[in-house]
């Protein structure tokens, strides 16, 4: 039998810890998925249903390049709304072109479980245990956590940095680093080096400085491709940005924290409105009261629950006097378009500093 | 105590068209009076569209001019909440927001109850809570909504029997596979409910079709899907596929869980079977044209054969 090679789908850095998971669990080889290019959604576009979101175009451009690179197992995962359903009809649309894989949906009624997954696992290495298994789960949990603290931090003060680009050089070295990992006192070791390392980059942060958080869909969130890079764009504004969404977020804090969203949303939301939409709804009104400048909601196209939301979000904004500047990503999105709105919205909320 | 009469608004749009019969005999058990809102039509889709932001689908704007038109006229507007109504099965999502964007979008109030079967809220628990809110005891809602219910059921199994005796004609039979609030609707599905009679065709109905027999059908095509209501869709395809000569699948612009279901359709059922998106600005002339195309080519084939 064929070697069997793994591959999944692209989001952000985040291939670094779910490949050194199924590193580790099972001795497969696992591919390094060409990164996002044009061409990927071209492939996406061109074999996907007519108006699907944009997550589900990106994910089936990456799944035709793995396989024209000799992948043979595919693994997708599935959240609340759409998502979930994803895996089904890739699927049969990765078959009806003629490919011969494996695939595996990590999802079970939609949700993500740790039963699943390691059932998962289990066919592909059926001599894993149980205790490896959720051994190597928490370090992958960890390093997620490691990764997400230090991109808060980036976030932050990326746009004053006086070397450009050296933040980003130093997150690839520590990326690479992490890959390497060897247990847990080694993960922390290495966290708190490239923390140190990190605080150490010279900033030129003036004390007072424009404030912006970014809301929105998950997968345009974090996926810097497909919201063209918008938060680089906005870091050489110097602007200093804070989001919430991250996979950390995602994965295990949200559950804790539905009860206390949706005290912050008050009269705007009664009950969740469906994925992430009141989550958003109560960052909102979190941040507004913070005292940022302005928001950032950002969705790909046909993205159902963010709609519901942006309808709340409205009077939220309106309320709060706080403003929100709404992007929808699709496959024909210009770079131009963005930058034009986004250099106006920093100007007007410039201004509104001033007075 | 002498109750004041209070009139109870309901917007002829999206779940109205799945429970109006139970709302109907529930509110009458209990002695409010309902108001409707007419028919959906070009002015209703205005406001509407003025309300709700330009991404949202076809049939939410139109609810939402619904809801519009009620506000002056009624004290309350029915706005139900509906995530799942089986365990790990849910709705779209936008009738998980549909009360908190009509709370924020108007003022006024609005009566409403919540089914969330995953949270252990069914269908019953949901009415009596309603029913509470509007100052009737536990068992005066229980009461009504037993006897709603069982009107309700007995009105499914009159519709299914009519639509048994269509299936025996020797017309063309074809199937409009959609949501309900589709299919019925004026503006969405009206103009091609009017092509199809223009033609000479017997219409199906997917939101007709035996529970006890379809029940399930879905998973033969697609096992995990979990939206309920497009499962029904599914259901009533594969229920219906040897006694009918082609299907129709209308979809509103954008439509979230259809635009992936409807791909699984088309991929694997084994009939003549056409997608028609509607959105705001489809014209009835471009309609009739890729209808009758449609049938001309089933036409063609049952020659053949």
């Amino acid at each position: 039998m064929n070697k069997k090679i793994i591959a999944f789908p692209h989001l952000a850095n985040y291939h670094v810890p779910i490949e050194y998971l199924l590193k580790h669990l099972i001795d497969c080889e696992v591919m390094k998925v060409p990164p996002i290019t044009k061409r990927t959604i071209d492939l996406g576009s061109k074999y996907s249903p007519e108006f699907v979101c944009m997550p589900f175009k990106y994910n089936l451009g990456n799944f035709i390049e793995a396989l024209e690179l000799g992948a043979n197992v595919l693994m997708q995962a599935g959240g609340g709304c759409r998502y979930g359903y994803y895996a089904e009809v890739q699927k049969q649309i990765l078959e009806d072109l003629g490919y011969n894989f494996e695939f595996y949906a990590l999802v079970e009624s939609d949700k993500i479980a740790i039963m699943t997954i390691y059932k998962v696992l289990k066919s592909l290495n059926p001599k894993l245990k149980m205790f490896k298994y959720l051994y190597y789960l928490a370090i992958t949990f960890k390093m997620i956590h490691y990764m997400d603290k230090i991109d808060v931090y980036i976030r932050k003060n990326i746009g004053f940095e006086v070397i450009s680009n050296s933040f980003d050089n130093l997150l690839k070295e520590m990326l690479k680093e992490f890959s390497k990992t060897k247990g847990f006192f080694h993960l922390a070791k290495i966290y708190r080096k490239y923390f140190r390392l990190f605080r150490k980059i010279e900033i030129n942060k003036p004390k007072k400085v424009l404030k912006i958080g970014i809301i929105g869909e998950l997968y345009d969130i974090m996926e810097p491709f497909s919201n063209h890079n918008l938060e680089k764009m906005l870091a050489k504004m110097n602007v200093e940005i804070n989001r919430y969404t991250n996979v950390t977020y995602l994965v295990i804090t949200k559950r804790f924290k539905i009860k206390k969203m949706l005290k912050t949303c008050g009269k705007y939301c009664k009950y969740p409105i469906g994925a992430d939409g009141m989550d958003n709804v109560a960052n909102a009104i979190t941040l507004a009261l913070e005292g940022y400048d302005g928001l950032i909601h950002i969705k790909p196209f046909g993205c159902t629950p963010e709609i519901g939301a942006m309808h709340i979000l409205n009077k939220v904004s309106e309320d709060y006097k706080i403003p929100i500047l709404y992007f929808t990503f699709d496959a024909q999105t210009s770079i131009e378009g963005i930058r034009t709105r986004l250099e106006a919205f920093y100007d007007m909320i410039k201004m509104r500093r001033s007075k | 105590m002498e109750r004041e009469a209070i009139a109870v608004g309901i917007p002829k749009a999206l779940l109205y068209y799945n429970y109006h019969v139970l709302w109907e005999h529930f509110f009458y058990v209990l002695g409010i009076d309902l108001v409707y809102s007419k028919a959906s039509d070009k002015e209703i889709l205005e406001n509407g569209k003025s309300y709700a932001i330009d991404e949202a689908c076809l049939a939410l704007k139109m609810y939402l001019g619904h809801v519009y038109y009620l506000l002056d006229k009624v004290d309350y507007i029915l706005v139900p909440r509906i995530v799942s109504l089986r365990k790990h099965e849910k709705t779209c999502t936008n009738f998980y927001a549909l009360y908190d964007i009509v709370n924020n979008l108007f003022k006024t109030k609005i009566i409403h109850y919540n089914i969330d079967a995953d949270s252990h809220i069914n269908e019953r628990k949901a009415f009596i809570k309603m029913g509470k809110e509007l100052g009737f005891s536990r068992t005066t809602s229980a009461y009504a909504y037993k006897k709603a219910k069982r009107v309700a059921k007995r009105n499914a199994r009159h519709r299914l029997i009519k639509q048994s005796k269509l299936l025996e004609s020797p017309k063309m039979k074809i199937l409009l596979a959609g949501h309900p609030y589709n299919l019925h609707d004026n503006l969405i599905g009206g103009p091609i409910v009017n092509i199809l009679n223009k033609l000479d065709i017997e219409i199906i109905y997917s939101d007709i079709y035996d529970d006890n027999e379809g029940k399930d059908k879905y998973k033969s095509i697609t096992p995990h899907l979990y939206w309920t209501y497009n499962q029904d869709i599914i259901n009533a395809i594969l229920y219906y596929q040897d006694k009918i000569d082609g299907v129709i699948m209308v979809t509103s612009f954008p439509c979230g869980p259809d635009s992936l279901t409807n791909e699984m359709c088309i991929r694997k059922i084994n009939k003549p079977i056409i997608n028609l998106i509607i959105d705001e600005l489809s014209s009835e002339v471009g309609l009739e044209t890729r209808i009758e195309s449609f049938v001309d080519i089933i036409k063609a084939r049952l020659n053949h054969e």
